[in-house]
C-alpha cells in the first residue's frame, strides 16, 4: 500500500485482524519519507510484515519511473532502519522451495541445507560454496514469490504506454460496485503469463493499454481467493487464500486500494484440501 | 527480445497491431490488419455517449471546425475550454421522459442495521426489575480491550470494535446472560464469523436440557415401535446374514456448563445481523475435526463435506473449532486462578476462581518466563472431551449381550489423562524447533508502559496479553492449528475381510450334457430302487 495513504488503508485491511502498533506506525511514517528520499525512489510502498518466530520483518518495495520494473525491497526490524535486499535470481527461488516452517526472525539465521536436501547441499560443496540457506535469502525469494503470485491491482489503475513504461492512470476512477465482485477486474502486479491465451470473444473487449496483465479469473486452483464486501460494500476487500495473510483492499467509484501482506511468510499448501 | 506494446517506433510506418508485436498474436495479412485496426479506431470513435448522445468523432471534428473559423491565440492552452463550450453549444434536453430507476446500493442497508445499534433501550422499568432479581450481567470493556491489543498491532480498526461493542450489549438484552466476552473472529469465505463467549444464568440451560431429553426420549420410542414391526417382517422372510460390526459406543457429550461446553457461543456475521447459538459440541465433532482441515464458508448450515465424514455442518465444525482453540489457547497469569478448594487439587477439578491475593509480576517476567502464563482452560483429550469416561459405563439402555461385549473392550481402553488445570504454558510441546508460544513487550522503548502479549505458534491467530491485573486472550484468524508437515487426509479404511472361502461357496464349473444325463440316469435308478423297498416294506407290513 502506498506510504501515504498508510493510516487509512491499514484501517481497511484491519478485518483480519491484524495490523500494526502505534508505535510502528508513527516510526514508518517517519522513517518511509526518509527512505524515499535516500534512495530516490518515485513511490514507496509498505509491503507488510512476516512473523518470525523471535522477530518479525517489515518490508517496504520502492517504485521508479516505471512501476512495472522490477521493485527494489528494504527490510527493517523496528520500522526505523532500513537494508536494501538483492534482486532474487532463480536460484534462490528454487533452493528455498525446500525450506518449510517459520522464519526464525533473525535474518543471520541459517538453514542447514544438507538436511533438507542432500543434492542441493552437494551441488554447492561443488562449487566452492557453504551447504547453507541465510534466512535473508529466504526473505528474498518468499516476496519475491508472494508478489509473483498474490501481488494485484485493479483493471484500469496501470496504463502501459506505448514506448513501455507503466504509469499509474490517472483517469482512474476506481471499479464500479459491480465490477468490483468479479476476479476479472483484479490483475496481477508482474510479468503477464496468460496474455496470449485467450479466446477471440475475451481479446475483442480488451484494451491493449490497460488490460497487458493476466488477471485473476484464471488462478489455479479455483477458488483461491476470497471477495468480501466490507461495510455494507464500502469496500471489497480481497484475501488470498494461498498466501495467507496477503490482504487486497479497494474502495470502489475511487481511487483507494492497495494490498498487504501480514502473516508467517509460508504458503498453505493444503489449500487443495481445504476449500 | 521484442519491446513492449503495440507500437514499435523503430519499425516503418508504425502503426497500430502489426502482426508478431502485438501481446495478441493474431494472424492476419499485413494491409488488411492496418486498414482494420483504422475501421476499428473510428468505430471505436463514432460510438455515442449513453449519457449525452454525442460522439467522439464529431465532437474533434466541431471543435477543430471552430478553431480553424476563429483562429485564436495560443488554442493549444485553451483547447479544454474551446471543447467544453462546444459541448455547452450542443446541449439538447433529455428526451426520454422515463427517469431511471433509483438503485439503492447494499451500501446502505448495512448502514441502517449499524445504525440500528446505536438506538438506546427503552423501558426503564424492566431495567429495574432486572437488576433486582438478578445481579446485573456484565458486559465486557470491548474498546478497552481492543486499546491493549492494539498496542501489539493487533485488532479490528476502531469502528468495528465499536459495533462489536453495541452488538454485544443487544445480545446481552435479548438473552438471558450472566457473563459474556468477545472470543475472536474467525475468516471464512464469503462471510466472517464475530464469535462471543457467554455463560448463560442457571435457570436458563436447565431448560434446554429438558428439553432435549425429551426430544430423544420421544425419538427412542419410536424406535422401539418401529423395530418390533421390522422383526415381525423379518422372521417372515428368509435373512440374510447377520453383520457381526458392532459400531464403537457413541462417547457422550459433556453436559452443559462443564469441560468442553463450559460456554455458550453466540456467532454472527457482522454486527448489526442478529446472534445465533451455536449448538453444544459432541466428542466425536472434535475427534473428527482434528482430522480435517476446511475453509468456513461463512453460513452456518453449509455442509462440510470431508473425509472422514464429519457429524455436522458448519455450525458444528465451527463450534468444534472454537472447542479446541479455546483448551489450546486461553491463558491468564499464573496465580490470578487458583482452585476453589485448596485440599482438593485433583485432576478432575473443573472450577477456579480468582485469587484475591495475586500480585501482579512486572512486565518484563511475564515475557521472559513462560512459566507466568498459565492455562486456565482444560485441555481435550484423545477421546474428545475434558473428563475422561469409560463408554462401556453408559449402557444402560443395551441389551445383556451389548454388555457383556463392550465390557470386555472396555478393559483394553485406558484411562487418559490430560495435564492438569491451571498447568503453566512453558510445559507446552513445540513443533520441531518452533516453541509453542512467542511472548514480546509491546515497546521497548517505553518500559513502563508496556504490556506482555504472548502470540501462539501453535494456533496462528491467538493473543494474549497482560498488563498488572488485566488480561485477555483474543483470536482472529482462519481457525486453523498450524502444523509444521502439510495436512496429510486419513486414507480409506483397508477393504473388510471376505468371507473365507470354503467349499460350500467355491464356483464349481457347469456340469456337462453327458454328465447330466449320467445324473439323471443314476437319479431314476435310485428312484426305482427305492420303490421296490418301499414295496417290500409294504409287503412286509
Amino acid at each position: 500500500m502506498e506510504a501515504l495513504s498508510l493510516p487509512a488503508a491499514l484501517s481497511l485491511v484491519a478485518g483480519g485482524g491484524a495490523g500494526l502498533s502505534p508505535e510502528r506506525r508513527a516510526a514508518l511514517g517517519a522513517s518511509l519519507p526518509l527512505v524515499q528520499r535516500d534512495y530516490r525512489f518515485e513511490r514507496v510502498w509498505f509491503w507488510g510484515c512476516i512473523q518470525g518466530v523471535r522477530g518479525a520483518y517489515y518490508i517496504a518495495e520502492g517504485l521508479g519511473p516505471d512501476r512495472a520494473a522490477p521493485r527494489s525491497r528494504l527490510y527493517s526490524l523496528n520500522c526505523l532502519d532500513w537494508s536494501l535486499l538483492t534482486p532474487a535470481t532463480k536460484e534462490m527461488l528454487a533452493l528455498t522451495e525446500q525450506v518449510k516452517g517459520r522464519f526464525q526472525g533473525d535474518p543471520s539465521f541459517e538453514y542447514n541445507l544438507s538436511e533438507i536436501n542432500a543434492e542441493a547441499a552437494a551441488r554447492l560443496i561443488e562449487s566452492g560454496k557453504e551447504p547453507v540457506i541465510k534466512e535473508e535469502t529466504r526473505l528474498i525469494a518468499t516476496i519475491e514469490q508472494i508478489d509473483r503470485t498474490v501481488g494485484i491491482v485493479p483493471r484500469g489503475a496501470f496504463v502501459k504506454t506505448p514506448l513501455g513504461p507503466v504509469h499509474e492512470n490517472k483517469q482512474f476512477e476506481g471499479l464500479s460496485l459491480v465490477e468490483a465482485k468479479k476476479l476479472s477486474s483484479y490483475f496481477h502486479f508482474t510479468e503477464p503469463v496468460n496474455l496470449k491465451n485467450k479466446t477471440l470473444l475475451e481479446k475483442a473487449d480488451l484494451d491493449p493499454s490497460i488490460d497487458f496483465l493476466d488477471s485473476l479469473e484464471h488462478d489455479i486452483p479455483r477458488g483461491s481467493w476470497s471477495i468480501q464486501l466490507e461495510k455494507g460494500g464500502t469496500v471489497v476487500v480481497l484475501r488470498s487464500l494461498l498466501w495467507l495473510g496477503l490482504t487486497f483492499y479497494h474502495v470502489p467509484t475511487t481511487k483507494q486500494f492497495g494490498y498487504v501482506y501480514f502473516g508467517t511468510g509460508e504458503k498453505n499448501l493444503d489449500l487443495p484440501f481445504m476449500l | 527480445e521484442r519491446g513492449h506494446g503495440p507500437y514499435q517506433p523503430h519499425e516503418p510506418g508504425y502503426g497500430l497491431d502489426q502482426p508478431g508485436y502485438s501481446p495478441y498474436e493474431d494472424e492476419i495479412p499485413d494491409p488488411q490488419a492496418q486498414m482494420l485496426a483504422i475501421k476499428n479506431a473510428k468505430a471505436y470513435l463514432l460510438k455515442t455517449s449513453t449519457k449525452s448522445g454525442l460522439n467522439l468523432y464529431d465532437h474533434f471534428a466541431n471543435i477543430l471546425t471552430k478553431i480553424l473559423d476563429e483562429q485564436p491565440t495560443n488554442a493549444v492552452d485553451i483547447i479544454e475550454n474551446i471543447s467544453k463550450d462546444v459541448k455547452w453549444a450542443q446541449f439538447r434536453k433529455k428526451m426520454d421522459t422515463l427517469r431511471d430507476e433509483h438503485l439503492i446500493p447494499p451500501t446502505f442497508e448495512a448502514a441502517e442495521k449499524c445504525k440500528a445499534l446505536f438506538v438506546k433501550e427503552g423501558g426503564e422499568e424492566e431495567h429495574e426489575e432486572v437488576e433486582e432479581e438478578m445481579g446485573q450481567p456484565s458486559l465486557p470493556n470491548v474498546m478497552e480491550t481492543a486499546f491493549y491489543f492494539e498496542q501489539a498491532g493487533i485488532g479490528l480498526n476502531k469502528d468495528e470494535s465499536y459495533y462489536i461493542f453495541l452488538a454485544l450489549k443487544n445480545l446481552i438484552n435479548v438473552q438471558p446472560i450472566q457473563t459474556c466476552r468477545f472470543w475472536g473472529k474467525i475468516l471464512g469465505l464469503e462471510m466472517n464469523y464475530i464469535i462471543a463467549e457467554v455463560q448463560l444464568r442457571e435457570g436458563e440451560e436447565e431448560e434446554e436440557i429438558e428439553e432435549e431429553g425429551e426430544e430423544t426420549i420421544a425419538e427412542g420410542e419410536k424406535e422401539l415401535g418401529e423395530g418390533e414391526e421390522e422383526e415381525e417382517q423379518k422372521e417372515k422372510e428368509a435373512e440374510p446374514p447377520k453383520s457381526t460390526y458392532k459400531p464403537p459406543p457413541e462417547i457422550p457429550k459433556e453436559a452443559n456448563g462443564t469441560g468442553t461446553n463450559k460456554y455458550v457461543y453466540f456467532v454472527c456475521n457482522e454486527p448489526g445481523k442478529p446472534w445465533m447459538k451455536l449448538p453444544p459440541v459432541t466428542p466425536a465433532q472434535i475427534v473428527c475435526a482434528r482430522k480435517i482441515k476446511k475453509f468456513f464458508t461463512g453460513r452456518l448450515d453449509a455442509p462440510v463435506v470431508t473425509f472422514p465424514p464429519f457429524p455436522g455442518n458448519e455450525a458444528n465444525y465451527l463450534r468444534a473449532q472454537i472447542a479446541r482453540i479455546s483448551a489450546g489457547t486461553h491463558v491468564s497469569p499464573t496465580g490470578f486462578y487458583q482452585f476453589a478448594e485448596e485440599e482438593e487439587e485433583e485432576e478432575g477439578a473443573d472450577t477456579y476462581e480468582e485469587n484475591p491475593e495475586f500480585e501482579p509480576p512486572p512486565v518484563v517476567e511475564m515475557v521472559e518466563s513462560l512459566t507466568m502464563w498459565a492455562h486456565h482452560v482444560k485441555g481435550i483429550l484423545n477421546q474428545g472431551r475434558c473428563a475422561w469416561i469409560n463408554p462401556s459405563q453408559k449402557s444402560e439402555e443395551n441389551e445383556e449381550e451389548d454388555e457383556e461385549e463392550e465390557e470386555e473392550e472396555g478393559e483394553e481402553q485406558q484411562e487418559e489423562r490430560g495435564p492438569p488445570l491451571l498447568t503453566v504454558i512453558s510445559e507446552d510441546e513445540g513443533m520441531k524447533d518452533i516453541p509453542a508460544w512467542t511472548a514480546q513487550a509491546s515497546t521497548n522503548l517505553i518500559p513502563q508502559y508496556s504490556i506482555a502479549i504472548l502470540q501462539s505458534n501453535r494456533w496462528p491467530g491467538a493473543y494474549a496479553f497482560a498488563s498488572g491485573r488485566k488480561f485477555e486472550n483474543i483470536y482472529f484468524g482462519w481457525g486453523h492449528k498450524y502444523s509444521p508437515e502439510s495436512h496429510t487426509p486419513a486414507l480409506p479404511p483397508s477393504a473388510q475381510a471376505e468371507f473365507p472361502s470354503g467349499p460350500e461357496i467355491t464356483e464349481t464349473v457347469d456340469p456337462t450334457v453327458e454328465e447330466e444325463m449320467a445324473f439323471k440316469v443314476a437319479q431314476e435308478e435310485a428312484l426305482a430302487e427305492a420303490e421296490e423297498e418301499e414295496d417290500e416294506e409294504g409287503e412286509d407290513d
